[in-house]
């Protein structure tokens, strides 16, 4: 019997009994739909994620301090809990002349209160320098970033993210006025002048970057004295962000800058971290991957359930067909030929639900993208290769659950398939 | 042609064996009518599922055309059944969801034959189907679809057609239709035709007869003339009790082929 033949007398077998075949087939449309879909929702996941690292700014090399620990008592705190960064380190870093470092800047982030007189909105201090901008690509909107002088001053001067001022001042011109940064509940506030507003900055990270205001770090630490580093009285960082050159081999910058840390420490064991954008991308990936896969995992075992529907349903059909293989093998059919048959037919259905299944799958991805759910927007990544993954593993499934009956089959005495009223 | 040596067939295991048939000899020459007559149990439909290479023997030789086909590979029965067997049922046995063509075509689909159509219309015209073509078997009379089941076994050119109880469904006239149709195919094609039947008027049709019981041949009788008219009596001319009667093995008169000399080794030689 030639393929097309085999083909034939399957289609008609599956046309024959519609809603069985359709039922069975469902198994396997839900099966590949949602491999597809929760792969996609994986990936989507994955490329948030990605991108909000990305949109950082390209080419950063991130420092933070190392966590705290307690000689005393052996308690280790989390990453970035202790106070080993320090101001000084900045200067350190940008005085050893490491190749490819365009531009650095400390941070300090301090959550607080900041208010007007008639507003009074939530939003994350940064201590920093002059060269923040330019480090993080961010682009000042209206007035000015504060000055390597208004740095060295202790100047009382702000410079708003575009929510905060927005939300501080609606549409007034915020420039010249003043506001009111107040921490600890309120117990300690100070007074600073608006000298500039950061235009919105848009992309992945734009919630974040635009509730920020930033003030100079002196201006921030002289304040606080109780946030001074207890051993030499410099100032404690959360992070010093490096702008690197394009084209930059960031493996051998993160080491030289662990090497001078290290040495201006003095010690051996580094008490800080350092991590490339990479790094935090493929650590994200490899989280996120992880997650694609237990997603992928879970709608693989539903493409199972799928495939061992089908081959029960080949199984009864098997059964219910004896006469009609009999027959066949009456006028001459190999076993081979039944063989043939209900392998086609298996794979047939199985190809169509495969189809069937991915186009749902893909419809369904589609139309979740960009759709809210508990609060979040969905981000939706169909990937080709979770489209031929599905479609490969359904008539695979097809061909292994069709394959078993199919023997079964050609076991059939051709006079006992005969007798069979 | 057909050569049966001891051939028995049991069916279950040692504790309770089944003899179905119990070591028949047996010879049909090319170009015979044979009936094989029986009550239920006899042993008569086994014994033609042995020769149709439906089944096999358990012990014993069959040879077919000189050839040992009883121990065959599946492979090479299976296109004997197709190529060179033509078999009717007195259930019809065809597809349900086929029309009369496609049931037709059925065993040269599974020969990859060309032409097939063509071939399929030609045998349904043959057997007087040419306006039943694309109807299925439930839009058929029974007589109908058993015309359809010969054109079926007709439609590979077979050298031997089986009929097993082939009138067994029909009503008297459309009975009578289907004997004439399978008793052309001995006088105008010379076909071998071997039936089973219960009814003295359809093996009547036959040039001989064989009765079995319990497994074996208890009578085989040859008449010269095919009987023509129902209601023929058999044993006119053809007693097993006379001794001037010509047995089947000496009646070369009635064998239109040649007994083959030399014997096959392959069912692609007896197919050729």
């Amino acid at each position: 019997m030639s393929l097309i033949d085999a083909a034939r007398v399957a289609l008609r077998a599956i046309g024959g009994n519609r809603l069985r075949s359709g039922l069975t087939a469902l198994g396997l449309i839900i099966g590949v739909s949602s491999v597809i879909v929760l792969i996609a929702v994986g990936q989507g996941t994955q490329k948030g994620i990605t991108d909000e690292i990305e949109g950082l700014g390209t080419d950063l090399i991130f420092v933070e301090p190392g966590s705290s620990s307690d000689a005393a008592t052996g308690t280790q705190g989390a990453p970035g809990t202790a106070t080993t960064l320090v101001l000084s380190d900045v200067d350190a870093l940008a005085t050893a002349g490491i190749p490819g470092v365009t531009d650095l800047a400390g941070e300090l982030t301090i959550d607080a209160q900041v208010i007007t007189g008639a507003e009074n909105v939530g939003a994350s201090v940064i201590g920093t320098t002059s060269e923040w901008p330019f480090v993080r690509d961010a682009v000042v909107g209206s007035g000015s970033f504060f000055s390597i002088a208004d740095v060295e001053n202790d100047e009382l001067v702000i410079v708003l993210g575009a929510a905060t001022a927005e939300d501080l001042f609606g549409d007034d011109d915020p420039i010249g006025e003043s506001v009111r940064i107040s921490l600890a509940g309120g117990r300690v506030t100070f007074e600073f002048n608006v000298i500039g507003v950061m235009a919105p900055r848009g992309g992945a990270d734009a919630a974040e970057f635009d509730a920020q205001v930033y003030v100079p770090v002196n201006s921030l630490i002289s304040r606080l004295g109780f946030l001074r580093n207890a051993a030499g009285g410099d100032v404690p960082l959360s992070q010093i962000t490096i702008k690197t050159a394009p084209g930059t081999d960031q493996e051998v910058t993160k080491q030289l800058v662990n090497d001078v840390l290290l040495f201006k420490h003095a010690v051996t064991e580094p008490d800080f971290e350092v991590q490339s954008q990479d790094d935090l991308i493929s650590a994200a990936s490899s989280v996120s991957n992880t997650l694609s896969l237990l997603l992928g995992s879970i709608a693989g075992i539903s493409l199972l359930v799928g495939g061992i529907g089908v081959m029960n349903i080949m199984l009864v059909s098997v059964t219910e067909r004896t006469r009609e293989i009999g027959i066949r093998r009456a006028v001459g059919a190999q076993a081979n030929d039944i063989v043939k048959q209900f392998v086609t037919e298996a794979l047939l259905l199985c190809a169509a639900g495969g189809v069937v299944g991915i186009l749902l799958g893909v419809g369904i991805s589609v139309g979740l993208g960009g759709r809210e759910l508990g609060g979040q927007e969905m981000t939706t990544v169909v990937r080709a290769w979770s489209i031929a993954l599905a479609f490969v593993v359904a008539v695979g499934v097809g061909l292994v659950s069709g394959i078993y009956p199919a023997v079964r089959a050609t076991a059939v005495d051709p006079i006992a398939a005969l007798r069979n009223e | 042609m057909i050569r049966l040596d001891g051939v028995t067939r049991t069916y279950g295991s040692d504790t309770s064996l089944v003899t179905a048939l119990g070591g028949v000899d047996l010879e049909i020459g090319a170009g015979e009518y044979v009936a094989i007559m029986g009550p239920s149990g006899s042993g008569k439909s086994t014994m033609m599922n042995i020769i149709g290479c439906l089944d096999r023997p358990s012990e014993g030789d069959y040879h077919f055309e000189g050839l040992e086909v009883g121990r065959l590979p599946d492979r090479d029965r299976a296109r004997l059944r197709g190529r060179v067997f033509g078999f009717v049922f007195q259930s019809y046995n065809l597809l349900p969801r086929l029309t009369a063509l496609e049931q037709v075509e059925l065993p040269l689909v599974y020969q990859q034959a060309p032409n097939r159509r063509r071939r399929a219309a030609e045998a349904l015209v043959r057997v007087g189907l040419r306006e039943r073509i694309h109807h299925r078997p439930s839009e058929l009379s029974g007589g109908e679809q058993q015309r359809v089941a010969i054109a079926r076994s007709l439609v590979v050119n077979p050298r031997l057609v089986l009929a097993d109880e082939p009138t067994g469904a029909l009503d008297t006239r459309t009975g009578e239709e289907v004997m004439h149709l399978l008793t052309d195919l001995v006088e105008d094609q010379g076909i071998t035709v071997i039936l089973v039947t219960h009814e003295q008027e359809v093996a009547d049709y036959a040039y001989r007869t064989i009765r079995m019981r319990d497994g074996g041949i208890v009578e085989d009788t040859a008449r010269r003339e095919p009987a023509t008219t129902n209601g023929a009596t058999p044993l006119e001319d053809g007693s097993p009790l006379d001794p001037a009667a010509p047995r089947p093995l000496d009646r070369e008169e009635v064998t239109p082929r040649s007994v083959e000399e030399i014997p096959p080794r392959s069912v692609e030689e007896i197919e050729a």
